[in-house]
């Protein structure tokens, strides 16, 4: 099987958020594969290992992303794709993103693609979606379980905590959610193994793209930090005392109930 | 300039969704005086058409089908991109759930527009409209506009307030007949474990559990406090890790998003992971062992007790203040 995962490198969003310049500051912080992708990329290898065939992990984004994609080597997908866009766009969005990815994956024959189905720093969770429409094959959104008998595949969705069992068929792009499974260390080897393994950097001349057939349909104008919290009323005193005043307070004061 | 815009009516257990009606209202600011659209698709849909239009859609398409009576991304767009066709509008939303998420990229592929996922807020501004979203899980906000092409956005239940309800508003309800074909991911089943009740996203009030309700018996004060204020129950990921609740409860990055007016935290310490789920929620209440606890840093007020003791008594004071009011 040729089995694709979309990975994006993404800011850890448990560090300290702070802006500079109009921009979220990224001096010192952590880069980490989006959580959500690694499932993916954990998928991937099960499924490979279950039914053969080839993990290649694509990455749109700056050559900074290539740590993320040897690390999803390490895991122990087999080849990795870097597509440079840091000449060529600047503020890309999801349809920049899709577009790019479809145009690299319309001439390979794709039996299977995974994606997380959102990413923790832009929270869009479109380009999944968007690809597989693209490349005109079904999509299943934030699945929890994939079984694949030949070209029948069976798919557990979560729809807002129900699930629904959906049959389908291959080729078929799918987005993980949190559920799908627990996405494997690197093991030491597997870290040596990656520095081996092909990673293959393209920029969009290599697609035959010009910069004008990605350009962004959308443009952020301002990003700001939510105004500070005041820090909260602690209640004291007697805890019978305590409760009854929070629901004063609840009804008159803050006027939620 | 004044722009058509379609909103999806969006219908759970055969009634419109609130986020419906929320997506009117962001469709109103949209279409700056023109006219707003309301769509319908499903089976046996019609009938909430009144509805759409006494919350402001001006008037309503329905595309029927029994192919249509659950959702799945083939057929449901092919049904809107069939309204699209021949509405032709300037703008589009849809509510940010489930059904909102999973259809509205593939339609701005087809479209080779933009999409605007997740907004909070819509507001004209400086000739533009300019949407505000949540980013890098709530710890950001930034604002957004569509710079070519059709005005395409999702919005966040719960956030951008419905227009009044006026029955007196009439409007024109229009079917369309659309061959639904190819369906190429079937629906054989679907399993209920979230849906006790209230919806958790759309809940006005959410009384959530974590590591310190220690069980899963530990979450019925948490239920008993839920229903008598009419809210949903949520849960930390820890809680989940742990075995007491179904994962379908969780709040957090991994998780749901939910911004209710009134948020109760029982025994969750308040990790950044839980936060990004919550932290937006108009009202919160802690309440913890731990004074210590991160939780009361985002907390309005917050008590300093074990939930086992503090939950039940609010739950009586909350009974008490039913009766009274």
């Amino acid at each position: 099987m040729n089995i694709y995962v979309l990975l994006k490198r993404t800011f850890d969003t448990e560090e300290k958020i702070t802006i500079s310049g109009g921009k979220i500051n990224e001096d010192g912080a952590e880069f980490i594969i989006n959580p959500y992708d690694e499932y993916a990329v954990e998928e991937a290898i099960q499924v490979r290992d279950a039914n053969g065939g080839e993990v290649t992990v694509i990455s749109v984004g700056t050559e900074e992303a290539e740590k993320q994609l040897r690390t999803a080597l390490a895991m122990g997908a087999d080849k990795a794709v870097l597509i440079n866009t840091e000449d060529d766009v600047e503020n890309g969005d999801q349809f920049t993103t899709a577009k790019i990815l479809a145009e690299y994956l319309k001439d390979k024959e794709v039996d299977l693609i995974l994606g997380g189905n959102v990413a923790i720093d832009g929270g869009s969770g479109q380009v999944g979606p968007r690809v597989a429409e693209l490349l005109n094959i079904p999509y299943v959104t934030t699945i929890t379980k994939l079984e694949i008998d030949g070209t029948t595949v069976t798919v557990t969705r979560d729809v807002e905590g129900d699930s629904e069992i959906i049959e389908t068929s291959l080729p078929l792009l799918v987005t993980a959610q949190q559920g799908l499974n627990e996405p494997r260390y690197p093991s030491l080897p597997g870290i040596m193994k990656a520095k081996k393994k092909p990673l293959a950097e393209l920029e969009l001349d290599d697609l035959n793209l010009e910069e004008d057939d990605v350009e962004a349909k959308t443009k952020t104008i301002e990003i700001y930090l939510p105004p500070k919290k005041e820090a909260g009323k602690v209640l004291s005193g007697d805890l019978n005392d305590q409760v009854k005043e929070l629901v004063h307070l609840l009804h008159t004061e803050a006027k939620v109930v | 300039m004044t722009r058509k815009v379609l909103v999806l009516g969006e219908t759970r257990d055969g009634s419109l969704r609130n986020v419906s009606f929320e997506a009117i209202a962001a469709g109103k600011t949209v279409a700056e005086g023109g006219e707003v659209v309301g769509v319908l698709i499903g089976q046996n849909v019609s009938a909430l058409s009144a509805e759409l239009v006494q919350y402001g859609a001006d008037r309503v398409v329905v595309v029927e089908d029994e192919k249509l009576n659950q959702y799945t991304s083939d057929g449901f767009a092919q049904a809107l991109l069939a309204v699209l066709e021949k509405e032709s509008p300037e703008g589009l939303v849809l509510g940010h759930t489930s059904l909102g998420k999973d259809l509205s990229p593939r339609i701005a592929a087809k479209l080779s527009s933009g999409l605007i996922s997740d907004a909070t807020a819509v507001d004209v501004a400086g000739g533009n409209v300019v949407f505000t979203r949540p980013i890098y899980s709530s710890k950001a906000f930034e604002k957004k506009i569509v710079t070519d092409g059709l005005i395409f956005a999702t919005v966040r239940p719960n956030n951008i307030a419905p227009l009044a309800k006026d029955e007196s508003r009439a409007g024109e309800v229009a079917s369309l007949s659309v061959e639904i074909k190819d369906l190429r991911a079937i629906i054989k089943e679907v399993v209920r474990k979230a849906s006790e009740g209230v919806d958790l996203s759309e809940a006005k009030v959410v009384i959530s559990g974590g590591r310190g309700v220690k069980s899963a018996d530990g979450f019925e004060p948490l239920k008993e406090l839920a229903k008598v204020l009419g809210g949903a129950v949520g849960a930390s990921r820890g809680a989940c890790d742990a075995d007491y609740c179904d994962y379908s409860l969780q709040i957090g990055q991994t998780g749901k998003v939910v911004t209710p007016d009134l948020y109760i935290a029982c025994g969750i310490s308040g990790a950044i992971q839980h936060l990004a789920g919550m932290s937006n929620s108009k009202v919160i209440v802690a309440i913890n062992k731990d004074p210590e606890a991160n939780i009361f840093k985002v907390a309005d007020y917050g008590i300093v007790g074990d939930l086992f003791e503090v939950v039940p008594l609010l739950t009586e004071e909350f009974k008490k203040l039913k009766v009274h009011s």
